[in-house]
């Protein structure tokens, strides 16, 4: 399925061991995969897998103990803590399970806060992306909506639409449907499916297997390396699966 | 990432927060306010007692008698005595820079006329003495260069002496009073003075022929001491000298023996005077700038403790692209922001308190440079408090700090 499109992620034999006490954990025993433009890959492991360290390398946020990852054709490995934190700010658009906004902040200023650290951009230019990039969330009616003032599925798409902002490389997703309920959860797919739809390459991490049958390639982490890697032949539309939902009724 | 930027987020963080921000600074508006007080009520004591004191005439010099006694140790009596007659007439005789001489001669007691007493001093001087203290004569007469001559009983006395004894608005001229069961005319009344800096009514005052006072109340061939005014304040040390040679010279004072007199100028005074108010001053400044460094620690403790709770949003500024550098600069921003802040609303607060001082009956001025100094040591402060959370904030680890809970 993968066409002579970019490399957008390179992982070669990665392990990241730990030092707790006198002990070694080896959270990655040597991972590697390519990960090429505009796909939409679902990273799931269960508790203990290594995902989580997985997601740090890929974020960069932390660094490989061996082996070496290329984000974007840059080498991440010998990177200092502040070239790291530059590369994340261009490269990397997280979206955490928890949304993590800044509280008592407006939605633009949210979506507004990765371009702050970015000195090339304009405070014009700041807010026309920020708002474009709500518009494209379908917030665009709520751009001066205080975080207290938005449901969760709603803060969960100003987090998206802060992740595209600086037009990255790459959408880290960590357990991004983890709090919402159900039928929200299914928006939230309905909106990555469109993102990948556009081109975007998204890496999805999540302990439920579920969401794997709406990515394009599913990674299956177990005790730090992969068990299987798979293209998805069947991509289920989350659109449908919304609409099939049962429409709950209060009385 | 530009400093701009970096502004706004700090702007942002504090505004955010208002009442914590607000409790932060409230030690250095404090402190502050009071230096600033502090320094007003010094500088306005330091200006009130200068204008006095130069209203008496900048060119009055004082003789007193015993040698320096700055050290405030007293003299034994006999040092005390040694300005004489001759002096005086030396001084008449041979001055050239001083015009005008008083000599003094003081006592305390009580004052009777009819049903009513008082308790006064009497003031022995010459003739000159009105002029040298610029005291104008209200009602009647000064004695006269006769009535010296004589030691007449005649007498110039202040306005709250006519009202203790006669009533508010009497004329008492012509009238005889009793100072210590001696009777005395009363041929002048002196322009009211009000009360003077160090609190003491002028009006209180007696004034008498030196030679009566020294004859027939006091019982003393020796002067309390000598006023007289140089005819210049230019020519003051001028003055001084002469005088010092003259009376060294009528004392046989020779060599290195030390002047058994002392002479001050006005001008002196002044500056003892505002030195004294300086020193004064400073120490209680001194305490108003240990609760300047209260407040800094204080402004330090609220600081680490918000880097704690603002935890996540550290680690999701790093996850973002914020570099040590950007969270310390914040953290750190955020502090200055709050002690300068601080420090303009005790400026505001020590400025408008000082305003209303002087209808408390305090004088007070307050001094621009007090005003600078604020500043500048608001942002010292805030940048001291801001260091060891800015550090401990860039330190973080993103991956811990965003999984903090």
């Amino acid at each position: 399925m993968a066409e002579n499109k970019k490399v957008v992620i390179e992982l070669q034999n990665v392990k990241r061991y730990f030092k707790v006490g006198s002990e070694t954990v080896k959270a990655l025993r040597g991972v590697s995969f390519k990960i090429y433009e505009g796909e939409f890959v679902t990273i799931q492991g269960t508790s203990g897998s290594g995902k989580s360290t997985l997601l740090n390398q890929l974020g960069c946020l932390d660094t490989p103990t061996s082996g070496d990852y290329f984000l974007d054709g840059i080498s991440v490995r010998e990177m200092s803590k502040t070239q790291r934190a530059h590369l994340r700010n261009r490269k990397i658009g997280f979206v955490f399970q928890n949304y993590n906004l800044l509280a008592k902040t407006t939605a633009v200023e949210n979506v507004e806060l990765p371009l702050m650290y970015n000195p090339e951009v304009s405070a014009i230019e700041r807010r026309e992306r920020a708002i474009k990039a709500l518009q494209a969330v379908g917030l665009g009616d709520r751009l001066d909506h205080k975080s207290n003032q938005m449901s969760g599925g709603q803060m969960q798409r100003v987090a998206i639409a802060r992740a595209l902002v600086n037009e990255p490389a790459v959408l880290l997703a960590d357990e991004a449907t983890g709090n919402l309920d159900t039928r929200t959860s299914f928006e939230m797919l309905v909106l990555f499916q469109e993102l990948y739809r556009q081109g975007h390459t998204i890496i999805f991490v999540t302990h439920n297997p579920e969401i794997a049958e709406y990515s394009s390639r599913n990674i299956n982490l177990r005790d730090g390396k992969i068990r299987e890697d798979t293209y998805n032949e069947n991509i289920k539309s989350a659109a449908e699966a919304l609409a099939a939902l049962p429409v709950t009724n209060d009385d | 990432m530009n400093f701009y930027n970096l502004f706004k987020i700090s702007i942002r963080a504090v505004g955010n927060n208002k009442m914590r921000s607000f409790l932060s600074m409230l030690g250095i508006i404090i402190g502050i306010a009071a230096v600033i007080i502090m320094m007003s009520i010094g500088q306005g004591s330091k200006e009130s007692i200068r204008s006095e004191l130069s209203t008496m005439g900048t060119n009055l010099l004082t003789i007193r008698p015993g040698a320096d006694m700055r050290g405030g140790v007293r003299q034994d009596p006999s040092a005390m005595q040694t300005l004489k007659m001759a002096d005086y007439e030396r001084i008449m005789r041979e001055k050239k820079f001083v015009t005008k001489v008083s000599p003094e001669v003081t006592a305390s007691g009580q004052v009777v006329y009819g049903n009513n007493n008082t308790t006064t001093t009497i003031y022995g001087e010459s003739t000159d003495y009105l002029d040298i203290k610029q005291w104008p004569i209200e009602e009647g007469d000064c004695f006269t260069e006769e009535d010296i001559n004589k030691a007449a009983k005649k007498v110039v006395i202040g306005k709250t002496i006519v009202t203790e004894l006669f009533g508010e608005g009497a004329d008492p001229i012509g009238k005889t009073i009793r100072f210590k069961s001696i009777p005395m005319t009363v041929v002048g009344v002196l322009k009211a003075k009000g009360y003077n800096s160090w609190g003491m009514d002028q009006d209180n005052v007696i004034i008498a022929p030196y030679t009566t006072v020294m004859k027939r109340i006091a019982a003393q061939t020796w002067f309390s001491s000598i006023v007289c005014s140089a005819i210049t304040e230019d020519l003051s040390d001028a003055a001084i000298e002469e005088l010092t040679q003259m009376l060294r010279d009528n004392h046989k004072l020779k060599g290195d023996v030390d002047d058994d007199f002392t002479i001050r100028s006005q001008a002196e005074m002044m500056e003892t005077m505002s030195s004294t108010m300086d020193t004064l001053t400073f120490f209680l400044a001194f305490a108003a700038a240990i609760s300047l460094i209260v407040a800094g620690i204080g402004i330090m403790n609220i600081m680490l403790v918000s880097v704690t709770e603002r935890t996540k949003e550290i680690g999701l500024r790093m996850a973002v692209g914020a570099t040590g550098r950007d969270i310390s600069l914040q953290f750190l921003v955020e502090s200055v922001l709050i002690s300068v802040t601080g420090g303009l609303l005790g400026v505001l607060l020590g400025c408008g308190f000082s305003g209303l001082l002087p209808k408390l009956g305090m004088p007070s001025s307050v001094p621009a440079w007090s005003i600078y100094l604020s500043f500048l040591v608001c942002v010292i402060i805030g940048v001291l408090a801001g260091l060891l959370p800015a550090l401990k904030a860039a330190r973080m680890d993103p991956i811990e700090a965003i999984r903090h809970e």
